[in-house]
């Protein structure tokens, strides 16, 4: 019963946080802040979500495979943020708020506007 | 040859952990395909202290303990700056590797990209160009937030390599 209701809270916050990830790939004003955005639904609300169903699961083999689940999006997240985020660099998309020189990094950070 | 014994009984465990049946067919199923495996990846050569890094586990294992902290703590930062209670101030900058190798060089930028609000997008030889959402988040990683519970034995086997 307790458990139950620890696992229904933990999948509602971390079903919160999904949303609130959303919420930021909309609001945030460029690509690489809208990364950090979706950083929360990798990191935070899929722990949240996989941790809340392990305790519907208790002690068995599906618990493993949630924890599975859990370690490769560790791995694979970061991998899959850092090409896309590389990519775009690599092309020339300039941050907003950093100068337009911004490639020869010259600046450690950006100046005052 | 203590790589393959570690790969071999991490395989094993794997396959008893995802089958879940231990009648002695399966499992000599499991034993088949865990040599075969290994026989696959001895002949590419794919096992070595880079792909399975069994000298950095003890370290990694308390590393990680102290990373979830420092995600949790940056997850609430983004949450609170998405709503709008914190301001959005991007910016770009260069933080020095803590260690030299290569293995702890992907180590260190993962886990950046890792924490909600600072993200790595290129990799130069001794740095790394980081783009954050916050100064304040520029400031500690600059600062060395997170390079100073970087685990310290990263650079042993690799230099023993050399």
């Amino acid at each position: 019963m307790i458990l139950d209701w620890l696992s229904y809270t933990l999948i509602t916050l971390g079903a919160l946080l999904s949303v609130i990830g959303g919420i930021g790939l909309h609001r945030m004003p460029d690509f690489y802040c809208r990364l950090h955005a979706v950083g929360v639904t990798d990191t935070l609300c899929s722990f949240l979500i996989l941790f809340g169903l392990s305790f519907q699961a208790g002690f068995s083999l599906a618990t493993v495979k949630l924890f599975l689940i859990f370690a490769f999006l560790l791995f694979t997240s970061p991998t899959a943020s850092f090409s896309l985020s590389h990519s775009a660099w690599k092309w020339g998309l300039t941050p907003i708020g950093v100068r337009e020189d911004a490639p020869s990094m010259k600046i450690k950070v950006r100046e005052e506007s | 040859m203590k790589h393959y014994i570690s790969v071999a009984s991490l395989l094993m465990i794997l396959w008893l952990l995802l089958s879940g049946h231990y009648n002695p067919l399966m499992i000599s199923f499991g034993v088949v395909s865990v040599c075969f495996t290994l026989w696959l990846s001895y002949r590419m050569r794919i096992i070595d202290d880079e792909s399975h890094p069994i000298h950095l586990s003890g370290s990694l294992i308390k590393y990680w303990i102290v990373l979830s902290y420092k995600i949790f703590l940056a997850n609430v930062d983004v949450v609170l700056r998405i709503i709008g209670v914190r301001p959005v101030e991007p910016q770009l900058i260069r933080i020095p590797f803590p260690k030299q190798d290569d293995l702890s060089k992907v180590i260190y930028a993962n886990s950046v990209t890792l924490t909600p609000g600072s993200a790595s997008i290129e990799i130069y030889p001794d740095s790394v160009l980081v783009h954050t959402i916050s100064k304040e988040g520029a400031t500690a990683l600059l600062e060395g937030d997170l390079a100073d519970i970087f685990p310290a034995k990263a650079t042993q086997s690799n230099e023993a390599q050399q």
